[in-house]
């Protein structure tokens, strides 16, 4: 049936292999996007929501880069939030509440309209490998198909396990079949692989709950949206979340069933995400707090079904059930489906290198859950880098990387390969060491050149991009142009209790201060004016008002990230051979083996070198 | 760079002395030796135990070179971490060389400027700062800065800083914990704790920032610019103030012609003591110059002495002459410590020691022949250096990297106590009190960085 040698085979299509597929196709890659059901393509299977603090930040830097999660999300988002928009830019986090069903269905059309890329629903059981490179795949039905690189987006159907009390049963996720196969012929080729844990909360019957006894949380009033292309628009309407507690109660009923708990009696061993904890979890750890905070998200603009998000658990269903009734609003609460955990393999990502392939098998790259992460939007990201960079090698060239102070998605991938790690990975803004700079306002700026030099970004991207900032830039110079006196300025500065001025000076100093807004500047006629004239819209005024405010941080964390980038730029040589360097300890020594590191930063960031390691290292490297 | 090599170079100075120390470090350390020394007993080398110490003779074939003994330190229990030899030999400079040149005909290498202690730190056994402190212990030649120097290689000055950067770090991450779960019901950093904090960390910064100043004196001892004619007995002074203490002459030629600096020890602190010409109004070209290069002398020191010969001071005038002058310096340094002595007081009459102290009301009185006044001035001149920290036993911060590091931290504190104090956005806030720990990290080792490291094994001239 397939006689043709693929470039990039896509194993999996959730949100890593969607990204995937999609990037290589549309780098010019011919792609095939494998998959146990083509009915399911971009599953949500968690809550019904993209983007978040760190993680709207990745939907964004994905969409700069020319990949699809941000117009699905804006095309399917029924509620749209700038999150942290008290804080400083680099907090400001969007986030929307997706309609799950239009969803799957905006990513599936999307992909289908994507020119080089080819559908195949099977299972995949087994990858073809001849001297130590990939060559294809096969399927459980017996199919073989060849292909120059393989990416496996596996997410948590790797020998799926999922966990209701004491009941469990071989699944991918709730109503799917495990994956089989890949593990075991990747483990005898020599990788190391472990188990994982996550968990999902209870789906119920909106119709059965009272909101009126809840806290409503609506939408932005002017609400924005991903995509930097003017393809898709922001929201006109918006459904609300709500909000509720559980109680003393709730947390006494959940407690009954603990002695059937698989987290409690030992069947479930492996981690789950500390940061996402089951209501069992948290009860467990947290006892001295009387209550936890449930959010009650709709699933989409017509269903009934609801999300009850901070409920996740894989205590008996009817244990769910009892205590969820004691929370309030939720008194006649009509179940859809229980919540469970479910376990799956992965594989310490510190087997791959910076381009996401193996560092055993040549052609073969992860991405996603596989990889140890958690998260639509880490999957995504790291689908759309591996889907990039089996295209990029296919097509014998450059690999694309992203450094940490370009990207978050430079930090993720850094991180997962550099320390790997023990627990699903989580992004956070903390994550990043320059997150100043790594803000959800420019990741245009950031990536688009890069994703249109790589053939990914179109061209009418870019020059929106470029618009965009030239605009900017004029914008700032103009306050720093324009001097205002001080009987224009006083009144606002009087009205905003900041210092008086007592002779003319350049608007740009004093709309520099902390608690003067653009909003305070606009009151100027000057400043209206030339915004009328420029016909400047919201998100050009705003990039304004960052680069002008933030100047002073903006221009620290460049200079500190410049640090980083001289540690960067001392090149570790291939397959180093550190047995030598007998003044490193032990497990210094073992783990840089295991990682190869490509320079003294990375390596810097290894878990167990410590800096007298480095500064050995330095030495040894000539500095 | 080769580190599989064994190295040998002296270790104490060169020069002749009663003994010599020559030490050799690599895995062929013990191997060398022992094929060059016969022990009197009959011990093979190899065969002894770590720490012991053998007499015996280094030969050349069959030649008798010297007489030795030899101490064996097996790694890693050694001060490379690798094996050492030390010979200790007679101090000529014949034996040395000869036992030196003996070696590098073996196999050994001669060791490069602070290789030794380079090894130390790649083996683990010294971190930055103790390195550092090496240097500094060696080249210390009074009792305050031997006593810095070792508390800093014991490691507690790092240590205090360790400690700070721990719980500036902690609150850092309750910081990025509200951040990142600011949507979800996380407790907050308690911003009183966090004031706390920040004021604790601005005293200790300041107190060691503020002696840095003491360190730095201490170090390299405290400049006192005599002021006096060439013949109003300075080195007489100078002698009278070094008999009572076995102290340290060292003749260094100063930049020009006509100063010489001569460096002693008094109460354990090291002065150096700066001659410069006198002040008198003249009309003479040479000595116009002269009062400019004194000026000059004068604003790098610490303390002023001025110096007048008191039988050369019989008239009012004389002595209102000598006010003159001193006032001239007065007023352009107000702030700077001045004693004024008047030399050979035992030749005066009472009359005249009665006006010379109505005209010049804070003149110190002495006679460097007698002793008269030594053991006052003395105390006075101590008692101009703030010692009250080395004699607390108090951290001491000498070394200039560190200091650097502490003006920088100190700074970017700063910049956290005005955010707090305007309420800045915490995010904001993380990026000072990230270059804070930063800074702090240059002080204890804690980050890498490879101009630090350029830095300190370029000033590695040590160990040998």
């Amino acid at each position: 049936m397939f006689d043709k040698v693929y470039d990039v085979i896509v194993v999996g299509a959730g949100h890593a292999g969607s990204e995937a597929a999609a990037s290589a196709a549309n780098m010019g890659s011919s792609t095939l996007l494998i998959t146990m059901n083509l009915q399911n393509i971009a599953q949500m299977s968690c809550n019904p929501a993209m983007g978040g603090i760190a993680k709207g930040q990745i939907v964004r830097e994905i969409d700069a880069l020319g990949g699809y999660s941000g117009i699905v999300s804006d095309t399917s988002a029924i509620q749209f939030k700038m999150l942290n928009k008290s804080k400083g830019p680099a907090m400001w986090s969007p986030r929307v509440q997706s309609d799950r069903m239009r969803f799957a269905e905006d990513w599936r059309l999307m992909l289908e309209q994507t020119p080089n890329l080819d559908f195949y629903q099977d299972m995949v059981s087994g990858l073809i490998i001849e001297d130590n490179k990939i060559a294809g795949v096969k399927t459980s039905l017996g199919i073989s198909v060849r292909a120059k690189s393989v990416v496996l987006t596996n997410g948590t159907f790797l020998n799926g396990l999922i966990h209701i009390g004491d009941k469990n049963f071989g699944g991918g996720r709730a109503g799917e079949r495990a994956a089989t196969g890949i593990t075991e012929q990747l483990v005898d080729l020599g990788f190391q692989s472990g188990r994982m844990k996550t968990g999902t909360p209870p789906r119920v019957d909106g119709r059965s709950l009272d909101y009126s006894k809840m806290i409503e949380q609506p939408g932005d009033i002017s609400p924005e949206k991903f995509s930097y292309s003017d393809v898709t628009k922001p929201l006109t309407k918006q459904r609300s979340c709500h909000m509720t507690y559980t109680s003393n109660l709730v947390h006494d009923l959940l407690r009954e069933g603990f002695d059937r708990s698989p987290m409690f009696n030992g069947r479930i061993k492996s981690l789950g995400p500390r940061y996402c904890p089951s209501i069992e979890d948290k009860i467990n750890r947290f006892a001295d707090k009387d209550r936890h905070q449930l959010f009650i998200e709709p699933e989409g603009w017509n269903t009934c079904e609801v999300y009850v998000n901070g409920f996740s658990t894989s205590l008996p269903e009817d244990v769910q059930f009892k205590a969820l009734r004691s929370v309030v609003g939720f008194e006649n609460v009509k179940f859809f489906r229980p919540g469970y955990a479910i376990e799956y393999d992965y594989f310490p990502p510190t087997q791959l290198k910076h381009t996401l392939e193996t560092k055993l098998v040549d052609g073969l790259y992860f991405a996603g859950q596989i990889n140890g992460t958690t998260g639509y939007e880490e999957a995504a990201s790291q689908g759309l880098m591996a889907g990039i960079n089996a295209s990029l090698k296919v097509q014998e060239r450059d690999e694309f990387i992203l450094k940490r102070n370009e990207a978050y998605i430079g930090v993720l991938i850094d991180d997962l390969i550099t320390k790997g790690t023990e627990e699903p990975y989580r992004m956070f803004t903390s994550r990043a060491e320059y997150r100043t700079l790594l803000r959800q306002d420019n990741a245009d700026f950031r990536l688009t050149p890069k994703g249109f030099e790589i053939g990914l970004a179109s061209e009418k991207r870019l020059r929106r991009m470029e618009e965009k900032q030239n605009k900017a830039v004029e914008f700032v110079q103009f306050f720093k142009d324009l001097s205002v006196k001080p009987d224009v300025i006083n009144p606002i500065l009087e009205a905003k209790e900041s210092a008086v001025v007592n002779q003319s000076g350049k608007l740009f100093k004093v709309f520099a201060r902390p608690n003067i807004e653009m909003d305070d500047v606009r009151k100027i006629e000057e400043v209206e004016h030339y915004i009328s004239e420029h016909n400047l819209d919201r998100e050009i005024i705003e990039q304004t008002e960052i680069q002008v405010k933030y100047a002073g941080y903006i221009e620290k964390e460049k200079n500190n990230a410049d640090k980083l980038t001289r540690l960067e730029d001392i090149k570790i040589p291939a397959n180093y051979d550190y047995s030598q360097i007998k003044s490193m300890s032990f497990e210094a020594r073992e783990k840089l083996k295991k990682i190869q590191p490509t320079s003294i930063s990375q390596a810097s960031r290894i878990s167990g070198v410590s800096p007298n390691d480095i500064s050995v290292l330095l030495v040894y490297m000539g500095r | 760079m080769n580190y599989n090599d064994t190295i040998i170079a002296l270790a104490t100075p060169s020069g002749a002395g009663a003994i010599a120390v020559i030490r050799l470090s690599g895995k062929d350390a013990i191997r060398l030796a022992s094929e060059s020394f016969k022990s009197v007993r009959g011990k093979a080398l190899q065969d002894q135990v770590t720490h012991t110490i053998h007499l015996g003779h280094i030969l050349d074939d069959t030649r008798v070179i010297d007489e030795v003994l030899v101490s064996i330190f097996k790694n890693p229990k050694s001060y490379t971490g690798e094996d050492v030899i030390e010979i200790s030999c007679h101090g000529s400079q014949y034996i040395q060389q000869e036992i030196i040149q003996l070696f590098l005909r073996k196999g050994c290498r001669m060791a490069d400027a602070g290789e030794f202690t380079l090894r130390a730190f790649l083996n683990g056994k010294l971190d930055l700062s103790q390195a550092e402190a090496v240097a500094d212990l060696i080249s210390s030649d009074n009792e305050a800065s031997h006593q810095i120097a070792m508390q800093q290689m014991r490691g507690g000055f790092s240590s205090e800083i360790a400690k700070l950067r721990e719980e500036l770090l902690n609150f850092a991450s309750l910081i990025e914990l509200e951040l990142d779960f600011a949507e979800e019901d996380v407790a907050f950093a308690d911003r009183t704790q966090f004031r706390e904090l920040i004021t604790r960390i601005t005293f200790v910064l300041k107190r060691l920032i503020d002696s840095f100043a003491v360190g730095n004196v201490i170090k390299n001892g405290i400049p006192v610019a005599i002021v006096g004619e060439p013949n109003v007995g300075k080195s007489t002074l100078l002698n009278a103030l070094l008999n009572e203490e076995r102290a340290i002459v060292s003749d260094i030629a100063g930049t020009t012609r006509d100063t010489i600096e001569d460096e002693l020890s008094i109460g354990g602190i090291g002065f150096r003591f700066i001659d410069t010409a006198g002040i008198r109004d003249t009309t003479d070209v040479v000595e116009g110059l002269g009062i400019k290069k004194t000026f000059e002398k004068i604003e790098q020191s610490q303390v002023v002495v001025f110096l007048f010969d008191g039988t050369e001071l019989h008239t009012e005038a004389a002595i209102k002459a000598c006010r003159i002058e001193i006032e001239k310096v007065k007023n352009k340094y107000p702030l700077k410590p001045m004693v004024i002595i008047v030399n050979k007081v035992d030749k005066l009459s009472e009359d005249t020691i009665a006006l010379l102290q109505s005209v010049i009301p804070d003149v110190h009185l002495l006679s460097a022949k007698s002793g008269l006044g030594v053991e006052s001035l003395k105390t006075k001149l101590l008692d101009f250096v703030n010692t009250g920290a080395l004699r607390n036993n108090e951290t001491i911060v000498t070394n200039t990297r560190h200091y650097d590091a502490l003006l920088k931290a100190f700074e970017e504190i700063q910049k956290v106590q005005h955010g707090l104090d305007t309420e800045l956005s915490s995010d904001l806030m993380a990026i000072d009190i990230r270059e804070a720990l930063y800074h702090f990290g240059v002080i204890t080792g804690q980050v890498t960085n490879d101009e630090l490291l350029g830095n300190i094994f370029a000033n590695f001239c040590i160990g040998k």
